[in-house]
């Protein structure tokens, strides 16, 4: 029951700031929205100091942590099937603790419509903790489309309308659509695989445990592992579905945007993790070549292309293609090492983008613009907020010591024995990213400066956001080890059950 | 001929309706009072939704040879009577406005329902043709009643043209089919055609004008070209009517000519099917891009609804017969609602309609819950997870999966994906900052009124039926056609 509380609390505190606004003023939305997110962060917090994570929802037979089940359409065997294991775990808390920075961030930014801005906000988040959370396919599909909704409302609404981009609304919309219309190609697979389920046992269900051992057909496991694929592709995104991502982010609020590069994308990685490899192990094995060297594209593509930026936020926004394309290699590399790495990368992303994108807001909200080319100087006008910035960047080049590093490096040391080629391409991503991110400092925080005077520094609110951020990402990067051990038992199964799914593959090409 | 017990009791449905009608003609030419008429008509199709449940415990009962009376067409009725209900009380908020007399109108729309069950039940060309008729003829008088409106003339005259044009071509169908079958019952009907060989040329080009005819009231494309122009020209609530309890009868009756009346047989019919399907998908789609004005938004996106519709009816089987239940279902639902919207935003009738998209700028900030409203029957459409209308696509999906027509999947998911685009752009418009001059408003205590009420009950169902759809399901699974 605990599972339904972690998704039905930020929808609760969603609604109820929406309409306390009218009683409590614009202040009450705010606290109410902080204090759910800090609710729901303390139980998440506290399912992982109590719980058992030596159980692993990945392979023949999963076992969860916690487990819920609820008839929902019995019509055909839908149910309210949520479960929690390490890896979800470590994603619903990363989710609450950067829903508490989004909640942060926003104190001062939004000044309109305050109420409903958190109950977008609270809704999207409480979204992507059921994403988290579902194991029933139909759910899974319930609240992966359902999130977009707020989502869109966020950008459309609070966004900002970049003087040469072509709009929020352009931006939602486009957003909307990208990921909604390959949400349908899941769709299709998901009922795919129920009816090839049915036809196979005379039984209607969408139930993760139930469809994980079904009897495919060698062709339609292809073309459903493709639905499942094409939805995760373009949501992660993989180059050339890319092209909502900057536009989504450079239009989007700073909450927005934490949001999007911190959590969205990470659904996409986790729906490969729980949903894509180990319903369909011998066709992902089989597609896994194509599948790494598109993640190898998007890492250089994107670094090449974070390099040309000149807006700030779309810098960081195109960087995140970079980063995730690693995730991509480590999650079909198949090695138990790839796979941790995978997992360290998202949360060590997670953090890193968020607060990149923070950062980006507080410039923002100080200079009135994000041109790199408008800035230059900025470390004489603050004391704080540049060193803070440059931490990020150095973190977002993979700088040891802190959890990029530690993620990418783990993803390219199990790739090695997998695929010698991709992972030489995939650690070109790591120059590219030295490249980028030290750029971005230079020209934002050194030169001459193009402003003179003393600009307001970051104030307690601000400090203590990115300060706890530098915080956990330091605490990543020197001691992994209890994020390993979560995400162990999941990454292991799945690492087992791919490397017998590849080892048939090999032994049907061999004769 | 001498019905029996079970058989009146099969039939009240049909009977309730039909006294509500005397009842509010006899009314009318006792006192014109706006209100009293309204009640009349209100309370009569309350019995007769009370009837379609009493009537539920004789089914199934095939009542002469014209109707047969299943939980199939239970289900129909009830649906019709609902939404005639739904229709009625926006019908009053609307005509509370109107200079004229305003009592006729429930007469129509009584009149209206009355042919959309006979719709429902009908087992037989003939009742086929006379439900069809006896849906459409009020409609003309309903689309046209504004006479001093020149839209609403236009648009009235229009239908009427085309309507009759369709009409020609049903009965042309009928006799034709009659001259090679030599029966126009569905049973018989089927019987012969389903013995493979005596699928004449005459059968299968009457097959095909029926289609046309249905085609026609169903807006398909190429049959489609009346819908913007009379939805856009008709007042309001009767567009809601038409696009909601007129379509939801006439497919039902093609569903059932199809599936009893031997349709599915003839392999041709399904490939013109299909392809009208996918021109409705798509046509309907792409012209709904462009359009600026939300009823003829509405008009467009109705196409394509009815193109999702049919790829269930050319699934075929029983999955396909719930398929469509729910589908219908929930389009109508939705529809209704968001036609209620701008009902309550075009209340009292004026010089036209709150139909331009540019209207509704802001509304969210004026009146938020209306707006809340109309956003929910947007996302409704476009098949968004929580609303009912996730659940219809839901369906239409997996049946044509089932059915393993991947055309027309393929053409489901592009239109949904076209879709979008016009239904998030009505929703960014309810959200953009007020508008300098302001043309329409809802009257505040829109919510205290029936119109209001039932618009707010209706987003409610329609939640209701996107996220716990079992009640729903059940109800549906009970209303399957009765072996012929």
């Amino acid at each position: 029951m605990i599972l339904v509380w972690l998704i039905l609390i930020p929808f609760i505190g969603g609604f109820l700031c929406w309409q306390g606004e009218r009683y409590g003023g614009i202040a009450f939305p705010r606290w109410v929205a902080l204090g759910t997110m800090l609710l729901a962060l303390g139980i998440s917090l506290w399912l992982w100091a109590t719980g058992d994570y030596t159980l692993s929802g990945i392979g023949a037979q999963p076992q969860w942590t916690i487990e819920f089940q609820a008839p929902w359409i019995e019509r055909f065997g839908i149910s309210v099937h949520l479960g929690l294991d390490g890896l979800s775990l470590l994603l619903v808390v990363l989710t609450n603790i950067l829903g508490v920075m989004a909640v942060a961030c926003s104190w001062k930014e939004i000044e309109s419509q305050v109420g409903f801005f958190h109950l977008n906000l609270l809704w999207n988040l409480g979204g992507v903790v059921a994403v988290f959370l579902a194991l029933d396919l139909f759910l899974f599909f319930f609240f992966w489309e359902m999130m977009l909704v707020p989502m869109y409302f966020l950008i459309a609404r609070w966004g900002h309308n970049a003087p040469d981009g072509k709009g929020r609304i352009y931006a939602a919309t486009k957003f909307f659509i990208f990921t909604q219309a390959s949400g349908l190609l899941m769709l299709l697979s998901i009922l795919g695989l129920v009816f090839a389920h049915h036809t196979n046992t005379g039984v209607w269900s969408f139930d993760y445990e139930v469809l994980l051992g079904s009897e495919l057909a060698p062709q339609t496991e292809f073309l459903l592992m493709l639905g499942f694929f094409a939805a995760f592709m373009v949501k992660l995104p993989l180059v050339p579905v890319h092209t909502w991502l900057p536009d989504a982010h450079s239009q989007a609020p700073t909450a927005g945007s934490v949001d999007l590069a911190g959590i969205l994308l990470k659904t996409a990685a986790y729906g490969l993790m729980r949903f894509g490899l180990p319903l369909f192990p011998e066709a992902s094995a089989s597609f896994a070549p194509v599948a790494m060297w598109m993640g190898v594209v998007g890492i250089v593509y994107g670094g090449v292309m974070t390099f040309a930026q000149t807006d700030i936020k779309r810098l960081v926004a195109y960087s995140s293609i970079s980063h995730m394309g690693f995730i991509v290699v480590g999650i079909y590399a198949g090695t138990p090492l790839a796979l941790q790495g995978a997992v360290v990368t998202m949360i060590a992303h997670g953090i890193s983008a968020g607060a990149l994108f923070i950062l980006c807001g507080e410039i923002y909200e100080r200079l009135h613009t994000r041109e790199l080319s408008r800035m230059g100087g900025l470390w004489a006008c603050f004391p704080y907020l540049p060193p803070i910035a440059l931490v990020f960047a150095l973190a977002s080049l993979g700088l040891p010591g802190l959890g990029n590093f530690v993620g990418e490096f783990l993803v390219l040391l199990g790739t090695y024995p997998v695929d010698l080629p991709v992972t030489i391409a995939a650690a070109t991503g790591l120059v590219f990213a030295a490249v980028y991110a030290l750029m971005m400092v230079q020209r934002a925080f050194h030169g001459t400066p193009t402003i003179a005077k003393q600009l307001q520094d970051l104030n307690r609110r601000e400090l203590a956001t990115l300060l706890s951020l530098m915080a956990m990402l330091l605490a990543l990067g020197l001691y992994p080890q209890p994020v390993l051990d979560t995400s162990a038992a999941p990454t292991q199964a799945l690492s087992r059950m791919y490397q017998a799914a590849q080892a048939t593959l090999a032994a049907e090409a061999a004769p | 001929m001498i019905l029996n017990n079970a058989q009146w009791h099969a039939l009240l449905p049909i009977l309730a309706v039909s006294a509500t009608a005397i009842a509010v003609m006899l009314a009318i030419a006792i006192k014109r009072h706006h209100r009293a008429v309204a009640s009349v008509a209100v309370v009569g199709l309350n019995l007769a939704l009370v009837a379609v449940l009493l009537a539920a415990h004789w089914v199934p009962q095939t009542v002469t040879p014209l109707l047969v009376v299943d939980g199939y067409a239970l289900f129909y009725s009830g649906l019709i009577v609902a939404t005639t209900l739904g229709v009625a009380t926006l019908m009053h908020a609307y005509l509370e406005g109107y200079a004229g007399n305003r009592e006729e109108m429930y007469l129509l729309l009584v009149l209206a329902a009355l042919g959309g069950l006979v719709l429902a039940s009908s087992n037989h060309l003939a009742s086929f043709f006379i439900g069809l008729e006896l849906l459409s003829i009020p409609l003309f008088a309903m689309i046209a009643y504004p006479l001093n409106q020149r839209h609403a003339l236009e648009a009235g005259i229009k239908y009427l043209t085309l309507s009759a044009a369709a009409s020609g071509f049903l009965l042309f169908g009928m006799a034709l089919i009659y001259a090679d079958a030599g029966t126009l019952a569905f049973g018989p009907l089927a019987q012969k055609l389903n013995a493979a060989d005596r699928l004449g040329p005459y059968v299968l080009v009457g097959a095909g004008m029926v289609l046309v005819g249905a085609g026609f009231k169903l807006s398909l494309v190429p049959f489609h070209l009346w819908t913007p122009d009379v939805y856009d020209g008709a007042p309001a609530p009767v567009t809601a009517f038409l696009s909601t309890a007129s379509k939801a009868a006439v497919f039902a009756v093609l569903l059932r000519f199809f599936a009893q009346g031997g349709g599915y047989a003839a392999e041709t019919l399904k490939d013109v099917l299909s392809a009208l399907a996918v021109a409705s998908i798509l046509a309907g789609n792409i012209l709904a891009l462009m359009q600026n004005n939300l009823k003829r938004l509405l008009a467009y996106s109705s196409i394509a609804h009815f193109g999702y519709a049919l790829v269930a009816l050319i699934a075929s089987g029983p999955l396909a017969v719930e398929a469509v239940a729910v589908y219908l279902l929930t389009y109508v639902v939705t529809n209704l609602g968001a036609f209620g919207v701008v009902t309550l935003m075009s209340s009292p009738l004026g010089e036209r309609d709150a139909d331009h998209i540019y209207d509704y700028r802001g509304l969210f900030w004026r009146r938020p819950y209306l707006a809340a409203i109309l956003t929910a029957m947007m996302l409704s459409l476009a098949g968004i997870p929580i609303t009912a209308g996730f659940i219809g696509k839901f369906y239409v999906l997996a049946v044509g999966l089932d059915a393993r027509l991947w055309w027309l999947v393929a053409a489901v998911v592009v239109g949904s994906a076209i879709g979008l685009f016009y239904y998030l752009r009505v929703l960014s418009t309810l959200f953009l900052q007020d508008p300098t001059r302001m043309q329409f408003e809802a009257p505040s205590d829109w919510a205290q009124r029936a119109g209001g009420v039932m618009v707010l009950g209706l987003m409610l169902l329609m939640m209701l039926i996107g996220t716990y759809p079992g009640p729903f399901l059940d109800v549906i699974g009970l209303s399957g056609l009765a072996a012929p």
